[in-house]
C-alpha cells in the first residue's frame, strides 16, 4: 500500500472547494449538487462508473464546464476569475498518435502560453530536461511520440504537466490500458511526487490496484456518494450505490478489496444449471 | 533557359506564384492537421460570393473578399458549436455553397463580370498586376508574422485544443485569428491558383511533408519549401508547355506528393526488412 495514512490537511483553507455545485454541458446537467473540499498535499481518487462524473469534476476545477448551480474555488478564487495553475494530464486514447511531434515537443508545450517568441528559452529547456530526466524519458527527447510505450507516453504527457511547477495535479485515468508493472511505476511516481508537495487528483476504474492504494476516495454517481480513506469507503452499500450492482467488499492483510459479484445472467445461468447437476449426479 | 525572365509579367508571375506557393504551404500545414481541408476548399468557393459582391458594389476586392470569407469561416464556426448535431462538414457545406451561389447569381445578372469570374475560378498568374503582387507579399509576411508570434500556441492548439485551453491558450481568440489568416491567404491566392485548385495549394504540401518528417518544425519548413518550389517551378514549366499556370503548379506539387510517397513506402519496406533481418 502506497499511503497507509491519508495526509493532514495543510494550509487554513482548502486548494479546491466544491460548493453544492451542479455542472454539465449543453444545458445537462452531469454532476448534481456537489459539495468537496481538497486541501494542499492531498491524493484523492475520483471513482464511479462511466457517466459519473469523474472528468466534469476535473474539467469543473479548470472552469471548462457549464455551472448552473454553486461554485468551485480555486485557491479560495472562484473558476472564472482567471484559470487555476493546475497541469492537467488527459486520457491518453484522446491524443492523436499521429501527430507529428517529439517527446521534447510535447514537453514543452507546458510552457506554450508564455511569450511571443517562437522557440523555448534556454531556462525553459532546461526545466524540460530536468523534469523529463527525473521521469526517466530524458533519452527519449527526439522520438516520436507513437514510438514510445504507454508508460512513457503517459510520462512524457505527465512531464508537460509538470514542467510549470503546478501545485495542482489533475490526471484523467493515467492508468487506463497499461500493463501491471507500468501502472505500478506510474503510481509510484505519481506518490513521489504527492510527497514533494503536490496534490493530485485523479480519475480511475481500477479499484482494488489503483483506488484502494490512495490516501483518499470520491465515489461519484453524479452525485457524491461517498467521501473518506478507501477503509471507510469501500462498503458494499456504499459500492452498490456508486456502481448501480451488489459488489462484495472483502478485508485481506490490511487491503480492502472489492470483487463484483457475477453477473445477474451468470448468477440465473447458475440458479438453473446447479439443480440439473444434483440431479445428475444422484 | 532564362527566356521567359525577360518578360515583366512572367518574373511578376513567377514570384508571386513562389509567393504564393509558400503561404499556402505554411497555412497547409495547420489545415491539414487541423483536418480543415473541406473547410479550405469551402471557404475558397465562398470567397467567389464576396468577390463578386465586391465587385458589383465597387468595393476594395482583396477588403471585400477576405471579409467576406473570414465571416464565413466565423458562421461556420458559431454554427458548429452551437448546433453540435449537424457536424462541420453540413454546416460547411451549407454556408460555404450558399456563398458561392451569391456569386453565380449577381454573375448572371451582372454579366460584365465573366472574365473575372473565369480568371478567379481557374487562375491567372500572367494577367498578375503590381498591386497584387505587393497585396502577396504583404498577405505572406503577416502570416509569417502570425505564425511566428503564435508558433507555440498554434502548435498545441492544433495537436490538443481542449487540453491548450486548460493550459492558458486562448484557443477562441487563436481560433478567430487563424480564420482571419487563412481568409487572406486564400483571397490572395485566388487569382493565382484558382479557386477550384486553391485547396490542393493549401493541402498537397503539408501532406508532402508529413510523409517525410515526423518532426513539426521540420514539417513546417519542408511544407513552406515544397510550396514555394512547386510554385516556381510549376510556372516555369507552363511557359514552355503553355498550360494554365494554376493548373500546372497543382500538377507539380502532385508530383512531388508522389516521389515523397514512393520514397516513404520504399523506406517503410526498408526498415521491415532491417527489423526481420535483426529477427534472424
Amino acid at each position: 500500500m502506497l499511503h497507509p495514512y491519508p495526509h493532514e490537511p495543510r494550509g487554513e483553507a482548502p486548494l479546491v472547494e466544491f460548493r453544492q455545485v451542479t455542472c454539465g454541458y449543453s444545458g445537462t446537467p452531469v454532476l448534481l449538487d456537489v459539495s468537496a473540499s481538497i486541501w494542499e498535499g492531498e491524493f484523492v481518487g475520483l471513482l464511479g462508473p462511466s457517466g459519473a462524473g469523474k472528468t466534469t469534476f476535473l474539467r469543473a476545477i479548470l472552469g471548462a464546464v457549464e455551472f448552473y448551480r454553486g461554485q468551485v474555488l480555486v485557491e479560495g478564487r472562484p473558476h472564472d476569475r482567471g484559470r487555476p495553475l493546475a497541469g492537467y494530464v488527459p486520457q491518453v486514447e484522446t491524443v492523436d498518435w499521429n501527430f507529428p511531434v517529439t517527446v521534447e515537443q510535447v514537453v514543452l508545450m507546458g510552457f506554450a502560453s508564455r511569450g511571443w517568441r517562437p522557440w523555448p528559452t534556454r531556462e525553459e529547456r532546461q526545466r524540460a530536461s530536468a523534469v523529463m530526466e527525473r521521469l526517466g524519458i530524458a533519452h527519449l527527447a527526439n522520438r516520436h511520440i507513437r514510438a514510445l510505450s504507454g508508460g512513457q507516453q503517459q510520462r512524457a504527457f505527465l512531464a508537460r504537466a509538470l514542467v510549470s511547477s503546478p501545485r495542482l495535479l489533475l490526471l484523467d485515468e493515467p492508468t487506463a490500458g497499461v500493463d501491471i508493472k507500468t501502472r505500478d511505476d506510474i503510481l509510484h511516481l505519481l506518490h513521489e511526487l504527492n510527497h514533494d508537495g503536490t496534490t493530485i487528483v485523479l480519475t480511475t476504474h481500477e479499484i482494488n490496484a489503483v483506488a484502494a492504494h490512495l490516501p483518499r476516495v470520491i465515489c461519484l454517481n453524479g452525485r457524491v456518494v461517498a467521501d473518506g480513506p478507501p477503509a471507510q469507503v469501500f462498503t458494499p452499500e456504499v459500492m452498490s450505490q456508486t456502481y448501480g450492482a451488489p459488489m462484495t467488499v472483502v478485508h485481506h492483510e490490511g487491503l480492502v478489496l472489492v470483487a463484483e459479484r457475477p453477473h445477474r445472467y451468470y448468477e440465473e445461468h447458475l440458479a438453473r444449471s446447479r439443480p440439473r447437476q444434483e440431479g445428475g449426479g444422484a | 533557359m532564362l527566356e521567359p525572365f525577360a518578360y515583366d509579367f512572367f518574373v511578376r508571375g513567377f514570384i508571386v506564384a513562389g509567393l504564393v506557393g509558400a503561404l499556402c504551404g505554411l497555412m497547409g500545414v495547420y489545415v491539414v492537421l487541423r483536418r480543415m481541408s473541406y473547410i479550405g476548399h469551402g471557404l475558397s468557393h465562398a470567397m467567389l460570393g464576396g468577390a463578386v459582391v465586391s465587385y458589383v458594389m465597387s468595393f476594395n476586392f482583396y477588403l471585400g473578399a477576405g471579409l467576406w470569407g473570414f465571416l464565413s469561416a466565423l458562421l461556420i464556426n458559431a454554427t458548429v458549436q452551437r448546433r453540435r448535431m449537424l457536424g462541420a462538414d453540413a454546416v460547411i457545406g451549407v454556408v460555404t455553397t450558399a456563398s458561392f451561389a451569391v456569386g453565380v447569381a449577381l454573375i448572371s445578372r451582372y454579366r460584365t463580370f465573366t472574365r473575372n469570374f473565369e480568371a478567379a475560378l481557374l487562375g491567372e498568374v500572367l494577367g498578375i498586376q503590381p498591386q497584387d503582387l505587393l497585396a502577396v507579399a504583404a498577405m505572406t509576411g503577416l502570416a509569417l508574422l502570425f505564425v511566428l508570434l503564435c508558433y507555440r500556441r498554434l502548435l498545441f492548439m492544433t495537436f490538443d485544443p481542449e487540453v491548450a485551453a486548460y493550459y492558458g491558450v486562448r484557443v477562441h481568440w487563436l481560433d478567430a485569428l487563424f480564420a482571419l489568416a487563412l481568409a487572406g491567404t486564400i483571397v490572395v491566392s485566388m487569382q493565382v491558383i484558382g479557386v477550384t485548385m486553391l485547396v490542393a495549394a493549401l493541402v498537397i504540401p503539408a501532406a508532402t511533408a508529413r510523409l517525410l518528417t515526423d518532426s513539426f518544425h521540420r514539417l513546417v519548413l519542408l511544407s513552406v519549401a515544397i510550396g514555394a518550389l512547386a510554385g516556381m517551378g510549376g510556372m516555369y514549366i507552363s511557359y514552355y508547355l503553355d498550360i494554365s499556370s494554376g493548373a500546372n503548379v497543382v500538377l507539380v506539387t502532385t508530383a512531388a506528393f508522389a516521389l515523397a510517397y514512393a520514397w516513404s513506402a520504399l523506406r517503410h519496406r526498408l526498415a521491415a526488412i532491417q527489423g526481420l533481418r535483426a529477427l534472424d
